[in-house]
């Protein structure tokens, strides 16, 4: 009975026929998740404020000069053909007793279940200094779209010989080795067509993903044009003078030619203005089926969720959103899910011809995932050239795969 | 020896309250973690950290395995005349290191 009390309180929209599940956000997440929902057989509208998405994966390639930004371009359309409802509106608002999502226009979208992948919104309020006007001369790039663009020609334009410097945050944020191929990718270009300049990487960290693969790559690709400094060196930054373009650390003040400032981050906000993320601005789940901690029938997926072990990239909200579908469907169905196991793989790029990964498979434990011991690993410390090659070729391979498992 | 990382105002005003600023790079091994072996790792802590001000102590800590690795302490010091700032941190296994840096008052 005590099923079918619950079951009553989810599905309201269901005497008038399927039930229906509301997805806020069309990125990496949101997209696979309405998808995977349609194809359960239910009735799914996708709430997506842009016209097209803009992928992050891929983007510090642009910034490098590598790539166009429009090659990270990908549209809706195939999420239409299978039947999903996509609404270009920003959503403002979730009624949470009456279980609606009201869009900028006022309207409302009812919901039995609401899957929130919101993403990331950058904190304007957590470096003293840096807020979304410093971010025009000090673009953070954090987000595919104008602010790569920013950031590239601002490469562009600085002559040979000037400094470029990249600010990491603490954890957590979105895509973890992200600062690091950044880095990696911008050191390649002033290599290549600014030898005389160097970039200090200031990091408010002592650790990091693919750490010494990413440093043994340094040392041996750009000696003496990358700077890691790390916390312990006191690399955190602690302000910044956007008009002067100078970072300060309690240690000292950097200024810069070009400045990547990567601020802290938290859950995109309509997972805040719904009530579903905490004090850390990221929102606590059930690692099982994705559902809020703080509010029932309401589930979160991708960068916005804690996911404990799982990092928060695109490979993750993919597969997160696939489970989460599932567990969706099921509970609309009154059965209870199965515990998952999640798989992550990363690939970074420190040269357009030098790739390494990190793989990982996560188990739900607790409110977290955590780490399935002795599965998934890095790439070699010491492979040769030609396994970096290759590995090169499986990151373009896996940005085609996974956009079209998404998009496509 | 340690990396260390001090922040000193290079020039503070007579009766002025300004902040000091020291890292040190400790590996603040606290004595109960296993290491791959499962053996315990014995305990290599900084123990007590002291500031003088012209020979004078003005600052000190207790550190405790509590305390997380690279020790960084903020304090303050009242600007009284010119002279050397010295810092010195000791801890397990004879650990003793002292730096100086110069004040002036103005």
């Amino acid at each position: 009975m005590a099923g079918a009390a619950a079951s009553a309180l989810v599905r309201p929209a269901l005497a008038q026929g399927r039930a229906k599940v509301v997805v806020v956000g069309g990125g990496f997440g949101g997209a696979t998740c309405a998808r995977a929902l349609r194809r359960a057989g239910l009735d799914v509208t996708l709430v997506e404020a842009e016209a097209t998405y803009m992928a992050c994966p891929f983007s510090n390639a642009v910034i490098a000069g590598l790539r166009g930004l429009e090659e990270l371009r990908f549209g809706y359309g195939a999420l239409r053909r299978e039947g999903v409802a996509v609404v270009h509106q920003a959503a403002v608002a979730v009624e949470v007793e009456s279980r609606r999502v009201v869009l900028a226009d006022g309207a409302g979208v009812p919901y039995d279940r609401l899957v929130l992948a919101p993403g990331i919104d950058l904190r304007f309020d957590a470096l003293p200094g840096y807020d979304a006007r410093g971010a025009e001369t000090l673009p953070h790039a954090w987000k595919a779209g104008a602010q790569t663009e920013l950031l590239r020609r601002q490469l562009d334009a600085m002559e040979d010989g000037g400094t470029v410097v990249v600010s990491v945050p603490a954890n957590p944020y979105r895509c973890p080795p992200g600062p690091y191929e950044r880095a990696s990718l911008i050191a390649h270009y002033l290599k290549t067509r600014k030898p005389r300049s160097k970039l200090i990487l200031l990091d408010s960290k002592d650790s990091f993903s693919k750490q010494r693969l990413f440093q043994a790559a340094w040392a041996s690709l750009y000696p003496g044009l990358l700077e890691h400094v790390p916390l312990s060196a006191g690399g955190a930054v602690t302000a910044v003078d956007a008009a002067e373009r100078t970072l300060s650390t309690d240690f000292g003040d950097h200024r810069a030619s070009v400045a990547n400032v990567i601020p802290p981050q938290q859950a995109g906000r309509i997972a805040r203005v719904a009530g579903v993320s905490d004090r850390s601005g990221w929102c606590p789940i059930d690692p099982v089926t994705f559902e809020s901690r703080l509010r029932p029938g309401i589930h979160v997926i991708g960068d916005a969720a804690i996911g404990g072990a799982i990092p928060k990239s695109a490979f993750a909200a993919n597969a997160e959103a696939k489970v989460c579908a599932e567990a969706v469907a099921g509970l609309l169905r009154d059965e209870a899910p199965a515990a998952p196991k999640l798989i992550n793989t990363c690939y970074s790029l420190v040269a357009p011809d030098y790739g390494i990964s990190i793989a990982g498979v996560y188990r739900p434990a607790g409110d977290l995932f955590a780490d399935v011991e002795g599965a998934g690993g890095t790439s070699p410390l010491d492979a040769p050239l030609s396994v970096r090659a290759l590995e090169a070729r499986y990151a373009e391979d896996w940005f085609r795969i996974i956009t079209a498992d998404v998009f496509g | 020896m340690a990396r260390v990382l001090i922040n000193v105002p290079r020039t503070v005003r007579r009766g002025e309250v300004f902040e000091i600023r020291a890292l040190i790079q400790h590996t603040m091994e606290t004595g109960y973690r296993p290491d791959a072996g499962g053996e315990v790792v014995p305990r290599d802590i900084i123990r007590r950290f002291a500031c003088a001000y012209n020979g004078e102590e003005v600052f000190a800590a207790e550190l405790s395995p509590a305390v997380a690795a690279n020790p960084f302490l903020v304090f303050t010091a009242v600007a009284a005349e010119s002279g050397t700032l010295s810092f010195t941190w000791t801890g397990d296994n004879g650990f003793s290191q002292t730096e100086t840096r110069p004040v002036a008052v103005e």
